[in-house]
């Protein structure tokens, strides 16, 4: 008996080692096993124990991994992982059924409530359309269903449930019982609009985060995983997008074809619903996907980061130079905040996809000239932003460049200092790691001050 | 007599379908019938048989289902289909005439070796 539970403890290892071969399916597996099973029955009856049996199969099989290469080669297309399985094959388990299940409910969920408004007679599009209502409240009627997707799947508790309603109900409130005059009247609102702009940012980093998490935000670990995820999520947003602008391309082109208007039925449900359900979809294909494919933010970061180095590296010439300033009208500090943004999202995704223990190498350096980049180009900013205010005044917009540019100067500085003791070996490379996840509540919390503070302050201009 | 890789590997294929031409087998029996008809001389590694009986299995040279083992184990019995069986006639061809080539080389006098190693000398020389 005992020597049967030997034998079938090696064979459960010996099928887990198979497992991990991407060429061998579980079903070739199963009559491989079927193989040694028969050798070992046979070889037992030739007279030799158990073990002996055992080895003496699976030396016969061949080694793994000529047995696997062969079927590699047969097989080719399992080299390639596939996301979106197959019924029948071995992913397509019960758990991951119903979990496809409730991501489409959701995502239908999301689709639906955009939507919802209309009843109630207020119009996305047309006539008499209601664009401020939808620029405050489309990301308080998606996002929730982005969030219950992540808390059903982590199991939150009922205080979890509550704690994730929270950033909800201040964001509805908030955008709801402000007297903003609305974007559509024409008159230039600048509060009205930051809101508008900082209102996804904040409930990203509060109600997302907090459902992605499972409700374990003061964990950096866990904070870095939403760093990751958000990377990836919105490469799947762009790419479902993509593909719903042809879908929308072709539906105007066929509709057309036959002298049929097709603008209502895409202005005011494909694209709409369409966004909304992208929202939710992205983030279970990312979250299903996780482990199967390679991570696609960090690829880019590696692509992008001399090229975006370059850039700001020429640009700081180019105004040394010729001695121009950076002008202070509001796209271009938008433009200018959305550039080191993106710098600090390079610089994330590179530490997000390092090996916290391997030493540095050539990128290291490569992103530090980065960063001392994007720091210099702050400061640029900064001394132009705080000239237009010295003379003019605060607005809210320079307050609000302001305020941003100060905050990634100090996320930026401080990533330079801890960079170099990196480089120089004076400190772990978890160090940054943790600055940056540390740093994640500050631009939460900015992006709340400027929702919910700034039109109080600046009297809804 | 040790048969070399290739050739081990440019036989497999007709030598499972001879086989399973005699009717329906699976993997473990494949390679014990071909270690009986060649008296033990043709060894295979025993894994390379699953890749070979899939990938006739993927050109419909033959069929496999999902059976149990006499002790009630799940086993994946194979059986030639008919253009299986079209294949090995072909390969069945193939191997004969390479068979008559060479036994017409080992028919010829004793010494032809040492004459046509000189004869390809002399031709290597021409050219």
């Amino acid at each position: 008996m005992t020597k049967d539970a030997l034998l079938e403890e090696r064979i459960s290892e010996w099928r887990e080692y198979f497992r991990r071969r991407q060429a061998v399916k579980p079903a070739d597996i199963d009559e491989l096993e079927d193989h040694l099973r028969s050798q070992v029955d046979a070889l037992s009856e030739a007279g030799l124990d158990a073990d002996e049996a055992f080895f003496v199969a699976v030396k016969r099989l061949g080694s793994m991994d000529s047995v696997a290469r062969e079927f590699a080669g047969e097989y080719s297309e399992r080299l390639w992982k596939q996301l979106v399985v197959a019924p029948g094959a071995e992913a397509a388990s019960p758990v991951v059924q119903r979990e496809a299940l409730v991501a489409i409910g959701l995502a239908a969920g999301a689709a639906i409530a955009i939507k919802v408004p209309e009843l109630f007679g207020v119009h996305f599009d047309g006539p008499d359309h209601n664009e401020a209502f939808y620029a405050h409240n489309a990301m308080i009627l998606v996002l929730p269903f982005f969030a219950a997707l992540f808390a059903l799947k982590r199991g939150m508790r009922a205080a979890g449930w509550f704690a994730l309603a929270v950033p909800f109900v201040a964001a509805a409130l908030i955008m709801n019982l402000m007297p903003f005059a609305g974007i559509s009247n024409n008159v230039e609102r600048q509060t009205e609009i930051l809101s508008v702009i900082h209102l996804p940012i904040g409930l990203w980093l509060t109600a997302s985060l907090f459902a992605y998490v499972g409700g374990r935000w003061r964990s950096h670990d866990q904070r870095m995983n939403f760093v990751r995820f958000t990377g990836e999520w919105f490469i799947y947003y762009v790419l479902i997008a993509l593909g719903g602008a042809v879908l929308a391309g072709f539906t105007a082109f066929v509709f057309r074809a036959i002298g049929f208007n097709p603008e209502p039925l895409i202005a005011q449900w494909i694209v709409p619903c369409g966004a909304a359900g992208a929202i939710v979809i992205g983030a279970w294909l990312v979250e299903f996907k996780q482990g199967v494919i390679e991570n696609m933010a960090p690829v880019l970061t590696w692509l992008f980061t001399p090229l975006f180095t370059a850039l700001l590296l020429v640009f700081v010439a180019t105004m040394v130079v010729t001695g121009n300033a950076i002008s202070v009208e509001r796209e271009v500090l938008i433009g200018f905040d959305l550039l080191l943004v993106l710098v600090l999202g390079l610089l994330l995704y590179a530490i997000s996809a390092r090996d916290p223990q391997a030493p540095p190498r050539l990128f290291d350096r490569l992103q530090l000239l980065l960063v001392i980049a994007a720091l210099v180009v702050d400061v640029l900013a900064l001394w132009a932003i705080t000239a237009r205010i010295s003379e003019f005044g605060f607005s809210p917009n320079k307050t609000a460049a302001l305020g941003l540019n100060i905050l990634l100067l100090i996320n930026l500085g401080w990533s330079i200092v801890l960079y170099t003791r990196f480089l120089t070996g004076r400190s772990p490379f978890k160090a940054l790691e943790r600055w940056q996840t540390a740093y994640l509540p500050a631009f939460a919390a900015w992006a709340w001050v400027v929702v919910a503070i700034f039109p109080v302050i600046f009297k809804y201009q | 007599m040790n048969i070399q890789k290739d050739l081990v590997a440019a036989s497999a294929t007709p030598l499972v379908l001879a086989i399973l031409s005699e009717g329906e087998s699976y993997g473990y029996a494949i390679i014990k019938r071909v270690s009986e008809l060649s008296s033990g001389e043709l060894k295979w590694t025993d894994g390379m048989l699953y890749p070979i009986l899939h990938r006739l299995e993927r050109n419909g040279h033959v069929e496999a289902v999902w059976g149990k083992s006499e002790t009630g184990r799940s086993r994946k019995y194979y059986r030639i289909t008919r253009a299986g069986a079209e294949q090995l006639d072909r390969q069945r061809r193939e191997w004969h005439v390479v068979d008559q080539a060479l036994r017409g080389i080992r028919t010829a006098p004793a010494d032809a070796s040492k004459r046509g190693s000189d004869d390809s000398k002399t031709e290597r020389e021409k050219s």
